[in-house]
């Protein structure tokens, strides 16, 4: 579970986080969203260690993250912009990330690689990758750590197709054993189609964080889309 | 962790096109000057002033384009249960010991093959140009992690290394005219050990003990300290440029926010 309390983050005199408070409970798929700049970005990475935030605390079961680094064990983390050293192979990265890993990689990684059909990459260097397949790579490298948080940034971003509907069979796994999921996200269908709740942030308040289903209920909207719409144009 | 950080970037950086060029251009130079030079003693000096413009400019350049480069990679890492102190250590020696390696062996292995009985000669002249590529990389890394803007960054790197490499020798010549009727030993020692590129300057020169091309600041230096003193005073100075780069980088990095 993430306990965030009134967390504030100002970049020079601009408060891109105001006093936020929240609890992302375990097991469950959460999305956030919000326009550009609203400070979702700042919010994700200020739970990641990211981010100095200038007050409030940020609790991962219970442990303040502030004090201790060694809740980024808990923690996987896929990029948005999957940008590695370019002369390394692909096995080299994961080799990498696993010895730093180490007692907390998941014996799933041969089914990773095959689910993500990279097993004829994995010698080549990773400037040679299409950006489609870097993000396949970055997806192995957060999935391979038997986290209890996973954090994903626009995670089928450059996907094809079929690789995005393996991701998401694979969110929806990581739910089903009770781990937490967040997802930074600006395709809606997809937020509705996968999460179990949306946390909306604009201009560093959170103004929408409910249960997707209820929300777009209460909006009488059809859609996630519709229903953020009218919640904001209502402000 | 550190020597995981290290061997990863030294695989990625031992491969990278630049770097083994960086080391074959060093190479090609240093061989055309000890062929086309006529003395042993003027080819060195010629390979020390090309150290001295190149290896400053190209360690910073690249120095600042690698960080910049590397901060997708870096927020990876520091979201692995990594220190950012371990982090920062791998990075910085990750890029410093294979562009002071290609150095080293792009200047030397000419001048070892040329005359091998001049080797202590050549060992301060490669010793100078890697105290200079760890500074510079550490200044590079200072730059950078203060100023998110890449272009900002560079452009900084660059005026840096301008006002090391080419306006600090003018000032010094004209506070010497302008003051030449005062003691001037003392402010002139004090302004080369604080010019990393003076010290390595000094460093090569009081080595190869040619009193005509010690220049003012060398025969200062000599004069103050005598010749093994002064080594010692040069090398310390360029030794403390990389620790208070690196330091005040370290600092840097460990408040950042990414």
């Amino acid at each position: 579970m993430i306990t965030i309390n009134n967390l504030t983050k100002k970049f020079g005199r601009k408060r891109v986080l105001n006093n936020v408070s929240l609890e992302i409970p375990s097991g469950k798929i959460v999305a956030i969203a919000g326009p550009n700049g609203s400070g979702k970005t700042t919010l994700i990475k200020s739970i990641l260690g990211l981010v100095k935030f200038h007050t409030g605390t940020v609790l991962i079961n219970d442990v303040n993250i502030s004090e201790d680094i060694s809740y980024r064990n808990l923690i996987g983390y896929m990029p948005q912009i999957a940008k590695y050293p370019e002369n390394l192979t692909v096995n080299e990265i994961i080799s990498l990330i696993y010895k730093i890993r180490r007692p907390s990689v998941n014996s799933s990684l041969t089914d990773l690689i095959a689910k993500f059909n990279i097993g004829g990459y994995l010698d080549f260097q990773l400037k040679n990758l299409s950006g489609g397949t870097r993000q396949k790579v970055s997806a192995i490298l957060s999935f391979m750590v038997d986290s209890q948080i996973l954090i994903l940034d626009e995670p089928t971003t450059g996907l094809d197709p079929v690789s995005s509907a393996k991701l998401k069979e694979l969110i929806r796994e990581y739910k089903l054993l009770g781990k937490t999921v967040i997802i930074i996200s600006h395709i809606m269908s997809e937020v509705s189609e996968i999460a179990d709740e949306i946390i909306y942030i604009l201009d560093g308040d959170i103004l929408i964080h409910k249960n997707i289903e209820v929300f777009i209920k209460e909006n009488n909207s059809s859609n996630l889309e519709a229903a953020i719409n009218f919640a904001v144009s209502n402000n | 962790m550190i020597k995981n950080i290290i061997t990863y970037q030294l695989k990625d950086l031992l491969r990278s096109k630049w770097i083994l060029f960086y080391g074959a251009f060093f190479y090609l130079i240093t061989e055309i000057l000890l062929q086309f030079s006529g003395n042993e003693s003027k080819s060195v000096i010629g390979i020390l002033n090309m150290c001295l413009i190149l290896v400053p400019v190209i360690s910073i350049i690249y120095g600042s384009i690698y960080v910049y480069n590397s901060r997708e990679f870096i927020e990876l890492m520091l979201t692995q249960p990594i220190k950012r102190f371990s982090l920062y250590v791998g990075l910085y020696f990750g890029l410093a010991i294979p562009m002071a390696l290609m150095f080293v062996l792009g200047v030397g292995i000419p001048l070892v093959i040329f005359n091998p009985s001049m080797f202590f000669l050549y060992f301060y002249l490669l010793i100078s140009g890697t105290l200079i590529t760890f500074s510079y990389i550490g200044i590079a890394f200072l730059i950078s992690f203060l100023l998110d803007d890449k272009a900002k960054g560079i452009g900084a790197c660059f005026l840096f290394w301008m006002l090391t490499a080419i306006f600090y020798d003018g000032l010094i010549m004209f506070l010497i005219w302008k003051f030449e009727e005062y003691p001037l030993e003392v402010p002139i020692i004090i302004s080369a050990i604080l010019n990393p590129i003076d010290s390595a300057r000094v460093m090569v020169m009081l080595k190869l003990d040619i009193a005509a091309l010690l220049g003012y600041t060398g025969a200062v230096f000599e004069k103050f300290f005598g010749t093994a003193m002064g080594l010692v005073i040069s090398i310390s100075s360029l030794l403390f440029y990389i620790i208070t780069s690196f330091y005040l980088g370290l600092k840097v990095f460990l408040r950042k926010d990414f």
